[in-house]
């Protein structure tokens, strides 16, 4: 077959990997930056060679769950998330260390070091350190891809789950890849029933418990994953450059640059955990000072427990953050006495991202900030996040969090008299993530809350996953639809309304309703669904009328639409003291025109 | 062949498109590239950056000083990402203002022909004519060609082409 090279994203390359490596089960929850995983798996699935199931599941800890099964019948799967989605899948991830697997399985977990898009930095080496389960970190896309076949074989060898973890700059970047063609493993789903490793009771932990410990033994010393070294022409003795990940990557362009390539020993560890027990025996016996590169907390050095190491656990590599080049090449020239690289200027931080001009969270968020300008604002994970801009939005936290914080916020409040009405904003894919429990609990808790659901049809931050409610599968095929009103009233919420935030007049109505609700004898937790698509989604734009917006002359320059509201499409021409439209980026929905106190802001052709 | 190239822009200016064509330019020709991109949060109207590396490299992104050559989309990035260039790299920016590098108001451009993210090509247009990218004009179009969805195909051919033959 002629080779085919492709311009791949990380993602891509490990989507088509999993193609190739003849991945049955394909289960994730979106997330940046791993969300491109699986829509890749989506985009090449015409290519695989036998059937293949995809799905976004409800969350992280279903993904895990799906594709676990599916390995216990012999076939191969995989679960997708982003780092703190491990976290979700914490519980069956970790019992899967001691029970094992039958077909390979992967998680997939894409780490955040900065972080970009994500509430912390933490991980998923030191997290599989604590878990008990092997984990690789690839230095490039190319080398991501290359793993995920390697880690299947490994994985049946050894009947365990395996961690493949690229960081950002792997998923984020795109390089030329091979493709191969998928494979055909003909497996027919055959589920043997073992009782004592599947429901294994505390009586059957420990054998497997000990046989996870002689595996991982065994595993460190596989030797297609053993630390690879680039050999140093004995210029510098006892000395080694110890690095995985992209930090690799960074060093070795940087050796190249500086002219230090094939001048000192340069180890790429492809596998953090377990690292070979012989691997740290012959760096402490061989080398005097060890510089250890990695993002984003200290696994390998850890591991290694050398004497002379530079690394994280000192202070001498950052402990926080990327490693950029320019910071590897700070602490290259530190530990090999080179010059010290010019003082760069302090990161200047550019434009904050904001909602979109026309998002519907934008007109909702507006409004709950007008209708209770002393409120409490738990909000969540998602592009509503960027509600903070409005103000409106005071806690985010991890998926779910907002509705149990929510009620933290009233029970300390009234179990002193007084509380202030307290507004929980969640999206629609994150109130399904995790919301719902946490709904049910507040009912129950008695707690005096309103809780608006973002509703905008879509994953929008991750760049439109199908939700629940839409009744459409991974690979657009029409699925069951489980719509958000039945699953708020089963929940035992009595005050539940719907509205189009775009409709001020009205939603403010429902806000001040419902905030006489939750204070009345008989009150409790109010629902709003404020409902209006994402404006990411062109048959949304192209479904609503679109007006020529301008400001007129009589605009008192008081800024509110600017900052109060924030469109990104508004912006204050500083000389003449007045708001200035930007045509390239209005939408023209008209949302900002309630909002200016003197009706400056107008569509064109009225007056 | 060695090249460092950075995107700069704000989310929603195709920012990644660009970055996408520069590097299919590379593939076809059968050299090695690696690139950078931003996603998730940033995409929503804040800053982006996109870097480019052809040639023997194994990292994708670029340090301080070291980039040959930058595409600005958006004026006000300058403070911000003009760092990563060498002294002596180049410079080419979508701005309706005096000021440094070589400038063009790709956006005025692209608004006349329907579509202000066009800019982004207009962009591109300018610095293959003074021939500042390791590709030339074919490669882009073919890039371009492969890249963009069928029915915009000859909108962003004129994009590329504005920039290519409008005078200074």
């Amino acid at each position: 077959m002629k080779q085919q090279i492709e311009l791949l994203m990380g993602n891509e390359a490990i989507g088509r990997g999993l193609i190739e490596a003849g991945c049955q089960i394909a289960a994730a929850y979106p997330g940046t930056p791993s969300t491109e995983i699986l829509q890749a798996v989506i985009d090449h699935r015409e290519q695989a060679a036998e059937p293949l199931h995809i799905e976004w599941s409800v969350n992280e800890k279903i993904a895990f769950e799906v594709a676990l099964a599916a390995s216990y019948t012999g076939k191969r799967s995989v679960a997708v998330m982003k780092q703190v989605g491990l976290n979700v899948a914490a519980d069956p991830f970790m019992r899967t260390a001691y029970l094992g697997v039958k077909g390979g399985m992967l998680t997939i977990v894409a780490d955040d070091p900065g972080p970009h898009s994500s509430q912390n930095e933490q991980d998923t080496r030191l997290f599989c350190l604590q878990a008990r389960v092997p984990v690789l970190d690839p230095a490039s896309p190319a080398e991501a891809k290359e793993l995920v076949p390697q880690a299947f074989e490994l994985s049946e060898k050894y009947e365990m789950n395996l961690v493949l973890r690229p960081t950002t700059r792997i998923c984020h970047s795109r390089q030329n890849v091979e493709r191969q063609k998928p494979l055909k493993l003909e497996r027919g789903a055959n589920f043997e029933k073992d009782p004592t490793r599947w429901a294994a009771t505390p009586a059957f932990l420990p054998p497997l418990h000990r046989r996870l410990n002689a595996n991982l033994e065994k595993i460190a010393r596989e030797p297609g994953l053993q630390p690879r070294l680039t050999k140093g022409d004995g210029s510098r003795p006892r000395v080694a450059l110890v690095a995985s990940g992209i930090a690799y990557a960074h060093l070795v362009d940087l050796l190249d640059e500086l002219n230090l390539n094939g001048r000192v020993d340069l180890f790429q560890v492809l596998m953090p955990y377990p690292l070979n027990p012989e691997f740290s025996a012959r760096l402490r016996r061989d080398y005097s000072r060890v510089l250890v590169l990695e993002e984003t907390y200290p696994v390998i050095e850890l591991q290694l427990a050398h004497p002379g190491t530079v690394g994280k656990q000192g202070g001498a590599v950052p402990r926080e953050g990327e490693l950029t080049p320019d910071i590897i090449h700070r602490v290259l020239a530190e530990f090999l006495d080179l010059p010290a690289p010019p003082e760069l200027p302090a990161q200047k931080r550019g434009q904050r991202p904001s909602l979109c001009p026309g998002c519907p969270h934008r007109a909702a968020f507006y409004s709950i900030r007008q209708c209770f300008p002393k409120g409490i604002f738990p909000s969540d994970i998602g592009c509503y996040t960027l509600g903070l801009n409005l103000g409106a939005v005071d806690t985010v936290h991890c998926m779910g969090a907002c509705i149990s914080q929510g009620v933290g916020f009233y029970q300390s409040y009234a179990q002193d008299g007084e509380f202030p009405t307290i507004v929980v904003t969640i999206g629609d894919s994150t109130f399904f993530h995790a919301g719902i429990p946490a709904l049910i609990n507040a009912v129950i808790q008695q707690a005096r809350i309103i809780v608006v659901i973002l509703d905008n049809a879509t994953t929008a931050m991750t760049g439109g996953q199908p939700v629940p409610h839409l009744g459409l599968a991974a690979d657009g095929r029409k699925t069951r639809a489980v719509a958000i009103e039945p699953l708020v009233r089963a929940s035992g919420v009595d005050f539940l309304e719907i509205c189009d935030p775009y409709d001020k007049p009205r939603l403010e109505q429902l806000l001040r309703q419902a905030d006489s609700y939750i204070r009345s004898d008989r009150g409790g937790v109010a629902v709003l669904i404020s409902r209006h698509g994402c404006i990411m989604d062109p048959a949304v734009r192209k479904a609503q009328p679109s007006w020529q917006v301008s400001i007129k002359e009589s605009c008192v320059g008081c800024r509110r639409c600017v900052d109060a509201f924030e469109c990104p499409a508004l912006s204050m021409d500083s000389e003449q003291n007045i708001a200035r439209v930007n045509p390239d980026r209005c939408i023209g929905c008209g949302t900002c025109i309630p909002v200016c106190p003197v009706d400056a802001i107008i569509r064109e052709g009225e007056e | 062949m060695k090249q460092q190239i950075i995107v700069s822009g704000i989310g929603g200016q195709g920012v990644l498109f660009l970055t996408r064509v520069i590097a299919q330019a590379a593939v076809n020709r059968g050299l090695p590239v690696l690139t950078s991109e931003t996603h998730g949060m940033a995409q929503r109207g804040g800053t982006v950056l996109s870097t480019i590396k052809v040639g023997n490299f194994a990292s994708p992104l670029i340090r301080a000083g070291q980039a040959d050559l930058g595409l600005l989309l958006w004026e006000e990035n300058l403070s911000v990402h003009r760092a990563l260039l060498k002294p002596e790299g180049r410079l080419y920016l979508n701005a309706a203002s005096a000021g440094p590098g070589d400038r063009i108001d790709a956006s005025a451009i692209a608004r006349d022909l329907g579509n202000a993210v066009l800019a982004n090509l207009v962009l591109l247009g300018l610095a293959v004519r003074q021939q500042a990218l390791f590709c030339s004009v074919e490669e882009c179009e073919t890039a371009i060609r492969q890249l963009a969805p069928r029915k915009f195909v000859r909108q962003n051919l004129e994009a590329f082409h504005q920039g290519l033959n409008r005078n200074q």
